[in-house]
């Protein structure tokens, strides 16, 4: 394990959930999960942040801030679409004004069902994802010995 | 070389006049600016001639006795006056047509009465003190002058309403150099008041060069202030001679305070008034309304250090007296509120002209305290502040003339639309308030002299200077602000104006670099003459700002790796980017995102800032002629 | 002697900053009643920081940034060498410069609003670190710290008003709550990370070990104040540094306008106050 899965600083946007995702994303930042036990910071700011956790389905609104944010995050990052909404859209699918889950817009690493999705189940992935930000890292530095 | 100095001096006094003369008959045409070019390099050559005086510590005198050089200079005076006294009649300004009056009375008065029999052995004189004041006017006084070439052919392109009197306008520069070298080498006061008129006179015409309503009137408010102090000057003359019989300057120096200070009180008044201190202050804001030549080299490198270098003059007097004391005290409280001012201001100009009354009044209060480590320090402080602020002067009316606007709001980019003019403007700007640049030594050294003197008037210097750092900075950062693609657009600035802001740019840093140097050459032999005591700055801190300067100045390489091992992005707006780098999406429309520097305006507010300033000025001023001055 | 003190602080002053800065994220965690993260955290967000890429809005802004390292750590260097208090004020105020510089040149409203604040800051730390300087020299008549630190007596005893006052402007310096407008090391606030919004990957891991030289180098002046005793000065130093976080927690950030004036008046005040007795004391 590097220091990359050390210190996984995280942003956090609300697509167009309900809020229930969005708050237990925010309870496990809370003193009975407490993920800042594994470095975990809620950044707010995508320049710092490694892991994009998106809630909530996408639609034509948040499409081009989604982008955005993902272009604005350096490398190497990963993204976890949080809840079942931001996996596939979820109940909201079919809607008018819905595209559908985040993975619509940008790269979705690391998928995260449930509805809410419950602290435990979102650890969980952050966990993976930063196995996937590792990989990611070390995929890059091979490019750099290749070239 | 010491038998030439009375004509080094004479040259001096007389070229530039010479000059202006020729300025003034001749229309404006290429062969006119053909002469100006050669005639500035003479000047500045001849004024570094100064230094190879190899003066030490003692002044040398010239007598310079002509038998028809006082009637002269009484003419010229009336005439002048008749020339005030008539424009003051016909706007109806009655204080400026009393003022003029009685001044030339007493002149009269004095002249054909007791002051026939008033003799001065020398008139003229040349220590270290005027031969810093000397380079100074010749030096930065000849860059400005051929910045204003350039300058003004522009002025006149962008204004059309104003008449051109372009010749009018340079041959009063000219003038007033002459008249400035005049201030500096007088050991006779009336000479001395002569000159000092003159600068009065040059710089209320050139106040009024727009003869634009406004700048009309801040003309004559300037005027205002100017002849009380030229009165007080008078006065003070008169003074020195009914108890003392001499009007000598180095005799009235030797006096010890106690006897003379009366007289002294009056001239470090008409000092005030010159130099803008509170509560005369408003003229010197006013007088931004004129040309920014004008500006550079009256209002902020020369003519308002002719106040401070005379009060500078009487710091050995001045030292442990109550006299001492208020004079101190207007120029802390100058300081302080000047400071404070700049914070709120917009008007790059205004900034300069407040930023310019406050470090007068560090400067005067070196003076007031008058020990010989305040003495020093003042000295330091004039050098400093001239030059960078004639940088800064001139930078800014490059950029008002390419942008339109002064308005520091509106320099945002200037770092890609001017970019050497807003690299000099940095330079300008650190010399102002950054260590290692010269005017944060000076200001170190002001502070220790300080903390000798009275650690609670340094109390107070540490609040204005942490003001200086605030206003300072955020006009640096404006100009670094890139939020939209710009076109560069300096290619219109003329070479002459180049010429001057690059050497003013260099100076500031070299000035730096060689500050031991200068200090050691220059000032100590000064403040050794007269204290016996020199201001003494241990190896290892000049050491250290040297490797300070070394860092600053290496900043600029850094911009080798310019872009390397980085990847460009959009800034963050809340991820609503569309568009080029600066724009975003609102809710209607895409818009361009804007950033404003902050004025704290309900904290730092001009006017009642002022009007408190005011009130303690004429308190001080008061407090300085009665307790003082009695 | 003192050789060998300023390369010391050239290699510890980071791990020590590092490790408080640690030490700070735990106690603060305790403090709300969480476990927090480990002593180490801080050196694992650097490292991290310098395997990232490093994004950028103008390319200039990183060059900015890594002087006012540059200067930082010289700031320190000038402290621990024994150099002049005065100087070494005006040193980490140029640092402080380039620092706001950054922000500005960084083109963002976020860190253009963070770097006013940042410059705000400093204007309001300025009096009081500078009477520090004054209220030291008042009694040892000396501004070199060398001199300073051998003072015989506890600075402290005379001069307690001038500590307050300085006591009183440390969160701003460890931008700490309530004085941590310009950005703070909590995670979101109004301007989302102020004047360091724009840096990323080495930049930022630039900026955060500049700010743990500029710790050591702050609890260093704190020290300079009970320095006749090393131990007395040493747990002092970390009592105060430990006091920041209960402060932290213990406050809401305050609006610029309490800042400048709560921040000129106490310096005022207090500091002036024992200006005034030491000049009387003579």
């Amino acid at each position: 394990m590097s220091v990359l899965s050390k210190s996984p600083w995280i942003i956090h946007y609300d697509g167009s959930s309900c809020n229930g995702c969005d708050i237990e994303v925010l309870a496990s930042l809370m003193p009975r999960y407490d993920v800042e036990r594994f470095g975990v910071i809620n950044t707010g700011n995508p320049k710092h942040a490694d892991i994009l956790l998106l809630t909530g389905s996408i639609n034509e609104q948040n499409k081009p801030v989604v982008q955005n944010i993902y272009n604005q995050m350096p490398n190497p990052k990963v993204v976890i679409a949080v809840g079942i909404c931001a996996t596939s859209g979820g109940v909201f699918r079919e809607c008018y004004n819905v595209l559908g889950g985040a993975d619509k817009v940008v790269p979705v690493d690391v998928y995260a069902p449930s509805c809410p999705i419950r602290p435990e189940a979102l650890i969980d992935a952050v966990v993976k994802a930063l196995g996937i930000l590792e990989k990611k890292k070390a995929a890059s530095l091979a490019e750099e010995v290749k070239k | 070389m010491q038998n030439h100095v009375p004509f080094l001096l004479y040259f001096l006094m007389l070229f530039p006049l010479l000059i202006g003369a020729l300025a003034l008959v001749n229309r404006w045409s290429s062969l006119f600016k053909k002469f100006i070019y050669p005639g500035v390099i003479v000047l500045i050559v001849v004024s570094i001639g100064l230094l190879a005086i190899g003066l030490k510590g003692s002044p040398i005198f010239v007598p310079a006795h002509f038998s028809w050089i006082e009637p002269f200079m009484l003419i010229i005076e009336v005439l002048l006056a008749a020339y005030i006294l008539f424009l003051a009649l016909r706007r109806k300004d009655m204080i400026v047509s009393i003022l003029i009056a009685v001044q030339t009375g007493l002149l009269l008065w004095f002249h054909f009465g007791a002051g026939h029999s008033a003799h001065v052995e020398n008139n003229l004189f040349i220590d270290l003190f005027s031969v810093i004041m000397g380079l100074i006017i010749g030096v930065i006084g000849s860059l400005i002058a051929m910045y204003a070439v350039g300058y003004m052919e522009d002025f006149h392109a962008h204004h059309e309403e104003v008449k051109d009197r372009r010749p009018l306008f340079l041959g009063l520069i000219f003038i007033f150099l002459s008249a400035m070298f005049g201030v500096c080498f007088s050991n006779n006061l009336m000479w001395l008041l002569f000159f000092w008129e003159i600068t009065t006179v040059c710089s209320f015409i050139l106040i009024g060069y727009k003869q634009d309503d406004q700048s009309i009137a801040n003309s004559f408010l300037a005027l205002r202030w100017n002849l009380l102090g030229g009165l007080a000057f008078l006065i003070g003359i008169i003074v020195l001679f009914k108890t003392h019989h001499t009007i000598a300057l180095n005799e009235m120096m030797s006096l010890p305070g106690t006897l003379v200070l009366l007289p002294v009180a009056l001239l470090c008044f008409a000092g005030l008034t010159k130099s803008a201190q509170l509560p005369c202050s408003s003229w010197l804001v006013g007088a931004m309304v004129a040309p920014t030549p004008v500006s550079a080299l009256l209002h902020s490198s020369t003519m308002v250090k002719a106040g401070v270098y005379l009060v500078l003059r009487f710091a050995h007097q001045l030292q442990g007296t109550t006299l001492g004391l208020f004079v101190a005290m207007v120029g802390l409280i100058t300081f302080l509120i000047g400071s404070f001012i700049c914070i709120s201001q917009n008007d790059a100009k205004k900034i300069l002209a407040y930023s310019t009354i406050a470090n007068l009044g560090l400067i005067i209060l070196c003076a007031g305290v008058g020990t010989y480590e305040a003495v020093w320090a003042g000295i330091l402080l004039i050098i400093f502040h001239a030059v960078a602020k004639g940088l800064l002067f001139l930078c800014v009316g490059g950029i008002e003339h390419e942008t339109g606007s002064r308005q520091v709001e509106d320099m945002t980019g200037l770092i890609v639309r001017m970019p050497k003019v807003s690299v000099m403007l940095q330079i300008g700007i650190a010399g102002m308030f950054l260590a290692p640049f010269g005017m944060l030594i000076s200001k170190w050294a002001v502070l220790r002299a300080m903390i000798d003197f009275s650690p609670f008037s340094a109390v107070f210097l540490i609040f204005g200077s942490a003001a200086t750092l605030f206003f300072w900075v955020k006009w640096l950062g404006k100009v670094l602000i890139v939020d939209k693609p710009y076109e560069n657009i300096e290619k219109g600035i003329p070479t002459g104006q180049w010429i001057a802001m690059g050497t003013l740019s260099v100076l500031t840093v070299f000035i730096c670099g060689f500050f031991a140097w200068v200090a050691h050459n220059l000032i100590d032999p000064y403040v050794a003459a007269i204290y016996g005591n020199v201001m003494v700055l241990s190896k290892g801190n000049i050491v250290i700002m040297g490797i300070m300067l070394l860092m600053v100045c290496l900043f600029p390489l850094t911009f080798l790796d310019y872009g390397s091992g980085v990847k460009l992005s959009d800034p963050y707006l809340a991820g609503a980017n569309v568009g080029h780098k600066g724009q975003y999406q609102a809710a209607l429309e895409v818009k361009d995102m804007e950033m404003k520097n902050y004025y704290l305006n309900d904290y730092f507010n001009e006017e009642r800032l002022m009007y408190l300033g005011v009130i303690l000025g004429v308190l001080f001023v008061l407090g300085l002629f009665v307790l003082g001055g009695a | 002697m003192s050789i060998k003190i300023l390369l010391s602080y050239l290699v510890l002053a980071p791990i020590v900053g590092g490790l408080l800065a640690g030490l700070d994220r735990r106690v603060t965690a305790r403090m709300q009643n969480r476990i927090g993260p480990p002593i180490l955290q801080p050196f694992y967000d650097v490292l991290k920081l310098f395997k990232k890429e490093t994004l950028v809005v103008r390319p200039s802004q990183t060059l900015y940034i890594e002087f006012f390292f540059v200067l930082t750590v010289f700031t320190g260097a000038l402290f621990f060498a024994g150099g002049d208090l005065l100087l070494i004020i005006f040193a980490l105020t140029l640092a402080g410069v380039f620092f706001v510089l950054g922000g500005f040149k960084a083109s963002s409203p976020y860190s253009v609003i963070g770097a006013h604040r940042e410059a705000l800051q400093m204007m309001s730390y300025e009096p009081a670190l500078m009477m520090v300087a004054v209220g030291m020299y008042m009694v040892t008549k000396s501004f070199q710290i060398t001199d300073i630190i051998h003072y015989p007596k506890s600075l402290i005893m005379v001069l307690p008003g001038v500590f307050l006052a300085f006591f009183f402007i440390l969160p701003i310096k460890f931008r700490k709550s309530p004085f941590d407008l310009s950005t703070s090391h909590h995670a979101h606030q109004e301007l989302v990370k102020g004047i360091t919004t724009e840096f990323s990957g080495k930049t930022l891991a630039i900026i955060e070990m500049a700010h743990w030289y500029e710790n050591v180098f702050v609890l260093a002046i704190v020290y300079l104040f009970f320095a006749s005793n090393v131990w007395v000065g040493l747990s002092v130093s970390l009592l105060v540094f430990l006091s920041q976080m209960l402060i932290d927690n213990a406050t809401a950030r305050v609006r610029w306008q309490a800042l400048v004036a709560s921040s000129w008046l106490v310096a005022l005040v207090l500091g002036g106050a024992n200006i005034i007795y030491l000049m009387i004391r003579g």
